[in-house]
């Protein structure tokens, strides 16, 4: 499978809303294009026949009465670590 | 333990005996959190706790012994000190995930493992420190610095539980609490010298715990013993409205492990066995091997052909779930925010830049990889294929067998510092474990002995809902030591 490229470790960063520093940017390219390397034996696997798994409980829609419930945790506690909060809301910069 | 540490100048009797003993006022609770306390002073030196909640655990223990003043019973694990990894929400302590991210972060609300825990009169007196995150196998991934192996100090206790692992072997509480994702309850148990329980997935709430790999993680406990942890395992399990993954638990206590060798089927798996196994652990466990045969039990080799590729299934997965759980950590709502930021974006990637760790960063980006669209098939969905290969490749063994056999980890505790500058060797520690957390099965590791002076681990699955099955013959394993 092809190599990442630098351009596509800073398109990654981008997407997952870090700011690497060019140092940061060469060394995760190393270090992911080794992981990647050691996944790829994948790849040759046959799995002819069967369905991913994404979870392994066997619990299928696991449904409760649409009521508010007491979550034990309080708005106010909530806001508390909030770096910005006004009239009991999470305060945030402009968006528009 | 076959060897001493320096701090095992105290034992704590077992956790049943400590509780009775409260609830008769034979004991005081605040006896037993100050012996804690004080454990924990002085084995600073190891760095296996964050913080110490020394207030709130004296006042806790203090009305534990006025309840059981006034004539009123206190609870299974009355007055019994505990240390939770600091991955775990206790209300109004400070809860980092050892991570810059969550340095200044105070619980709003309470686990609901820890929330049982307490209703049974447990008390916990501190926060262990861990991997950022959870994401790694040595502590060396902690914001905060490494903790040291009790056993020595030059190498690292294991990871991600690492703190709770090195808390459990110096005795500073009885009972630990971890988080197992791939390996991080075992591993740590298997580099300290301790028990270390990772149950059926699903078996106890995690509402309240730092998410890291969700159909993965599970909760569960690191002890001196089987039967320590097969209690606390009874008290923490079961359905939780807080958590829809939980799964409803059988009836018997887990405290029952009534059981025998004789005739116990356990498989041993070929696999663990191979390359790159340590020839110091490969002869512990095929001496206990021995030990098992001659006290009756059945054991036969069995072949997981597909369990070389849980390792490889395991990072594309785990990281592909790590990189959704954290896209909450975006500087807003809690957490660090970085100041100065000229608009929302830049805040959000100032404040993840800063609060995240190399290893934070490094499977969040591969995370982000595989899920990618053109990647998402060839990377994510293959592994989920491969999960689903392995897993009815135990089914079938556990046809054949009841439980499975092998080592925890292919060696010893490492040196601090060997493996940080290359992440895959790190992952590798962790090469058989991982395949429980795919399958979803209870495992345990068991302190065996040791090799050139560090403790060796022995791993024992069962199939799922097979909790109590697995502790019990832990348990009699334990015996033969």
């Amino acid at each position: 499978m092809a190599k990442i490229t630098k351009a596509e470790v800073e398109k990654l960063a981008k997407l997952c809303r870090l700011k690497l520093t060019t140092k940061e940017v060469g060394q995760m390219q190393t270090e992911l294009n080794s992981i990647l390397d050691y996944v790829e034996i994948l790849q040759k696997v046959d799995v002819k026949g069967l369905h991913p798994t994404s979870q392994v409980t066997g619990l299928m829609n696991v449904f409760r009465p649409d009521e508010i419930m007491d979550y034990r945790v309080e708005p106010r506690d909530l806001l508390k670590n909030a770096p910005a909060a006004k009239d009991n809301q999470f305060k945030v910069k402009r968006i528009l | 333990m076959n060897h001493k540490l320096k701090s095992q100048i105290t034992q704590w009797e077992p956790i049943e005996t400590l509780a009775k003993k409260v609830n008769a006022g034979q004991l005081s609770a605040v006896s037993l959190i100050q012996k804690s306390l004080d454990l924990i002073e002085k084995n600073k030196e190891y760095h296996s706790i964050l913080s110490v909640n020394k207030k709130l655990a004296l006042e806790h223990a203090s009305q534990i012994d006025a309840q059981v003043k006034s004539g009123k019973q206190a609870g299974r694990l009355a007055g019994v000190p505990f240390i939770a990894k600091d991955n775990f929400l206790a209300h109004g302590s400070p809860t980092t995930a050892a991570s810059h991210m969550l340095e200044d972060f105070v619980a709003p609300y309470q686990a609901t493992a820890i929330e049982k825990l307490e209703a049974e009169g447990a008390i916990l007196v501190a926060k262990a420190n861990l991997d950022a995150f959870a994401h790694g196998s040595s502590t060396e991934n902690s914001a905060f610095g490494p903790t040291l192996n009790p056993h020595d100090k030059t190498k690292v206790p294991g990871g991600s539980s690492g703190g709770s692992g090195a808390a459990a072997a110096l005795e500073l509480a009885p009972f630990a609490l971890g988080t197992d994702t791939g390996g991080s309850i075992r591993l740590p148990a298997s580099y300290c010298g301790v028990v270390g329980y990772k149950p059926t997935y699903g078996l106890v709430s995690r509402y309240g715990v730092v998410a890291m790999a969700s159909s993965t993680d599970v909760i569960g406990p690191l002890t001196k013993n089987v039967e320590d942890a097969a209690l606390v395992l009874d008290i923490m399990s079961g359905r939780d409205q807080f958590d829809g993954t939980t799964i409803e638990r059988d009836n018997t206590s887990y405290t029952n492990l009534k059981t025998s060798l004789k005739g116990a089927k356990i498989g041993v798996i070929k696999e663990y066995f191979g390359k790159g196994l340590d020839d110091g652990v490969g002869k512990i466990i095929k001496n206990k091997i021995e030990a098992l045969k001659q006290a009756g039990a059945e054991i036969v080799e069995v072949s997981l052909p597909s369990v070389d590729l849980a390792l490889a299934c395991y990072y594309v997965i785990v990281p592909a779930e790590v990189g959704s759980n954290l896209s909450r950590y975006d500087g807003q709502r809690y957490g660090l925010s970085s100041a100065g930021a000229k608009d929302l974006y830049e805040s959000y990637e100032l404040s993840r830049e800063h609060g995240f760790e190399a290893e934070n960063k490094r499977r969040i980006l591969i995370g982000t990889y595989v899920l990618s669209s053109g990647y998402y098939d060839a990377y994510y969905r293959k592994a989920q294929t491969v999960r689903t290969k392995l897993i009815n490749e135990f089914n079938s063994v556990f046809k054949k067998v009841d439980f499975l056999l092998g080592p925890t980890a292919p060696t010893t505790a490492f040196k601090i510092g060997q493996n940080v500058d290359n992440p895959l060797s790190m992952y590798l520690a962790d090469i058989m474990t991982v395949a429980a957390n795919l399958v979803g099965i209870p495992a345990i590791s068991l302190p065996v002995g040791t090799s050139k002076n560090m403790p060796v681990g022995m791993q024992l699955m069962a199939p799922q809902h097979n909790d109590r099955l697995l502790l019990a013959l832990s348990k009699k394993i334990e015996e033969l030591n």
